[in-house]
């Protein structure tokens, strides 16, 4: 399964895919993380390749390819959409980070993201859930939550390798965060 | 046996600890920094940032030539700052083994260009082993320092973002023992004065073609037997976007890029119909096939940028996956000073001045971008004070009442002391705004000479920059906290006025390393004219759209009160409004 996670440097979005990437090795599977660092950490579109499947060679998720994309802003998910497979699955968080070429008159923030996205998209109140959690923080693990659901996954596993990659003090308000987010589907 | 889940850069650490290294220097560098970061942990090797690549390549090769085994690593530009231990030390040879770990970063996700260490090893005639995951990065780490010591020469291992940001599961194999050699005075083969480095010479390619064949003995070259039609020669990353492009291609993986072994290549190219050879950035390996009077093609002949399995597979006319377009008109994101980020004010100022200005490299190069645009040239490491030096001598003192060299803590210690010493020496009279805020800021916050701790989290005596300006001959250095915006600009003015080098010290910390945050700002609406000031800042707090009233986001805002110091009519307020 090829999982390309998007979203704005300081979302944790590196996070969730290490979660992934401890799942995978849970289920026995091959798997490849490949991550952003550096300066498009610094406000700038971040994305994070995770491919898990019996042997992985490329670490990269390419053009029509991604089985999911689980995107914690909206308009991220717009932006990464060539790399989904035709009839792939999208999570979207609704929540919106301006970016400054907006704020400068310079460019739009699309108006409409939902009608732009494919009708296999799941959209979460992320930032809303993990409020409810006990920190925006939290909205990644949500999305996990929501994911683990959308493709069932095995929940068990993905609990534990949450808490395996999570520091102690926050394993509480993620695992809520993550039921939230579970339920959110099941709903 | 131990398994774990590793990114390149944290098993090329665990394989210099597992290889028996005791010593291991680095000057951080996107995307090498997590090596040095992850030994930091490791009890019982020696670890440190050194001022720059070059000084961590000598703290290597010491170490090295004393009977230890050691490492230093840098990213590829900082190869060209360390290139002169390597070139001569491939002369010298080792005495403990000495590996070079250097990242490229083709595609420029990082970094000011996209040069090749293939071709920079090849020139100094020393050998490259190239991963292709974590597990390889792990076992070639191993090897390059049973190699170094085999063949008596500096090694490199190559990464490339790709395998340096890629996490995958490692078997660690048994920890060699951390063995040293003893140390012997060897003048002919260490001092390189000119006799005794012409007769090093002569045992130069001797050297590093046993490399070719330490590497026939260890494996480190693989063959993927396929139907016999297509072969394909490729190397690291690239050898997994080639298998799964053409899983029926054979395929020769080269662990060892730098020298090829002829004999092994022609075998290759004889059991295949046609021959490719697929690699990123510089035709380095079609090269040396060619060389051998081998036919072979190139898959990519661009010679930019990275490879895909995609590419390779539209390189020889197979089908690729179908895919939506893309939104061509989308917002672009591109990175930015983060809210409350000290360099923002600095910039301001350059700004409102329309000064001239040299940069350097640091978070800071990202007061080039808009709205504040506040930055004329990035060039390399330290180059800022040269290149505003360089300008006034080219086109006069008024130039130099106009311009300014920004550079920050950690490039200074890099490479801005002996610009500034330069500068001084031959009686400029350039300003340089040095931009302190404590740490190493777009690397991920490392630690540098001034920040008063080391690699290893050690609190030292921090080395104090006004001291370090005025000790190389400043003619004045003015400290200033860049958010008293009339006072940098006060100073940036006298500095411009006054002869002889001055230097300005922009000091306020990261807001990513100070953890308390002031209560955020708020826009009273009904004071905002709606002129846009604030928002010139280019400050991700603030935001509003259709040129209408200024917002302030809650969550974002640290409280550094900028935007409410350049706010023509006190719309903003801070805590005390």
């Amino acid at each position: 399964m090829n999982i390309l996670i998007v979203g704005v440097g300081g979302q944790g979005t590196i996070l969730t895919a290490r979660v992934l990437g401890e799942y995978a090795q849970r289920m026995g599977l091959d798997v490849k993380v490949s991550e952003v660092h550096g300066m498009a950490q610094r406000g700038g579109c971040v994305v994070t390749h995770v491919r898990m499947e019996k042997t992985v060679l490329s670490p990269l998720i390419e053009e029509g390819t991604a089985d999911v994309i689980l995107a914690f802003e909206a308009m991220e998910a717009m932006r990464w959409l060539p790399r989904l497979k035709m009839g792939g699955l999208v999570i979207a968080a609704k929540d919106r980070i301006v970016p400054p070429s907006v704020t400068n008159g310079q460019a739009k923030y699309p108006e409409n993201v939902a009608a732009n996205l494919p009708e296999n998209t799941i959209w979460v109140d992320a930032v809303e859930l993990a409020k409810k959690a006990g920190s925006v923080r939290a909205a990644n693990i949500v999305l996990l939550g929501v994911f683990t659901a959308a493709a069932g996954l095995d929940q068990e596993q993905m609990r534990q390798a949450i808490v395996q990659s999570v520091r102690p003090v926050f394993r509480e308000m993620n695992d809520s965060a993550f039921t939230l987010g579970y339920g959110a589907v099941n709903a | 046996m131990i398994k774990t889940m590793l990114l390149g850069n944290q098993a090329i650490a665990y394989g210099a600890l597992d290889a028996g290294v005791s010593v291991l220097a680095a000057y951080p560098g996107t995307p090498s920094t997590e090596i040095a970061e992850t030994a930091a942990g490791f009890e019982t090797m020696q670890t440190q940032w050194a001022a720059n690549e070059i000084v961590a390549a000598e703290v290597a090769m010491g170490a090295s030539v004393s009977g230890a085994r050691a490492v230093c690593c840098m990213k590829h530009v900082g190869l060209n700052v360390a290139s002169e231990v390597l070139f001569t030390g491939a002369y010298t040879g080792v005495n403990g083994a000495m590996v070079f770990v250097v990242a490229d970063d083709p595609g420029m996700h990082s970094s000011q260009n996209e040069q090749d260490t293939r071709l920079i090893a090849a020139a100094a005639h020393v050998p490259v082993l190239e991963p292709a995951d974590s597990q390889q990065a792990y076992d070639f780490m191993r090897l390059a320092v049973l190699m170094s010591e085999a063949c008596d020469m500096p090694t490199i291992v190559r990464m490339t973002t790709r395998t340096s940001h890629a996490r995958s599961v490692v078997m660690r194999g048994e920890a060699w023992p951390q063995e040293k050699r003893a140390y012997e005075k060897n003048v002919r083969k260490y001092v390189m004065a000119p006799a005794n480095a012409a007769f090093r010479k002569t045992t130069l390619q001797d050297r590093l073609m046993a490399a070719a064949e330490f590497a026939a003995e260890h494996g480190l070259n693989t063959v993927h037997k396929g139907s016999g039609k297509i072969g394909i020669i490729c190397a690291g990353i690239v050898s997994t976007y080639v298998k799964e492009a053409v899983p029926e291609a054979d395929v020769l993986q080269l662990g060892l890029v730098n020298p090829l072994n002829e004999k092994e290549i022609l075998a290759f190219a004889q059991s295949v119909e046609t021959l490719y050879v697929a690699e990123e950035l510089e035709p380095h390996l079609l090269n040396a096939v060619r060389s051998f009077g081998i036919v072979c093609e190139p898959i990519d002949t661009s010679y930019i940028g990275e490879l895909s399995v995609r590419k390779i597979r539209q390189a020889l006319g197979l089908s690729v996956p179908q895919a939506l377009p893309a939104f061509t008109d989308l917002a672009p994101r591109p990175p930015m000073l983060c809210a409350g980020c000290p360099h923002r004010a600095v910039f301001y100022v350059l700004s409102k001045l329309k000064a001239t200005v040299f940069g350097d490299i640091g978070c800071y190069t990202l007061g080039s971008m808009p709205p504040l645009s506040a930055m004329d040239t990035t060039l390399c490491m330290g180059a800022s004070i040269g290149m505003a030096h360089g300008a006034e001598l080219g086109m006069g003192r008024d130039f130099a009442r106009k311009s300014v060299a920004v550079i920050g803590d950690s490039t200074f210690f890099h490479s801005g002391l002996s610009g500034l010493a330069s500068a001084v020496y031959n009686q400029a009279n350039t300003t340089v705004v040095i931009v302190d805020n404590g740490t190493t800021g777009m690397t991920g916050h490392q630690d540098n000479p001034a920040t008063g701790k080391t690699l290893g989290g050690e609190e030292v005596t921090p080395i104090k920059i006004e001291e370090v300006c005025a000790a190389l001959g400043a003619r004045s250095v003015r400290v200033v906290d860049p958010l008293n915006i009339d006072e940098m600009e006060t100073a940036i003015r006298q500095s411009w006025e006054e002869d002889g080098v001055s230097v300005v010290i922009s000091r306020r910390p990261c807001v990513m390393i100070v953890k308390k945050r002031e209560p955020a700002f708020k826009v009273d609406p009904d004071k905002c004219i709606a002129c846009g000031r604030c928002i010139g800042l280019g400050c991700p707090a603030l935001l509003r759209e259709n040129n209408r009233k200024a917002m302030i986001n809650s969550d974002a805002c640290i409280g550094c009160g900028l935007c409410a110091r350049v706010c023509p009519v006190n719309s903003i307020g801070g805590k005390n409004q």
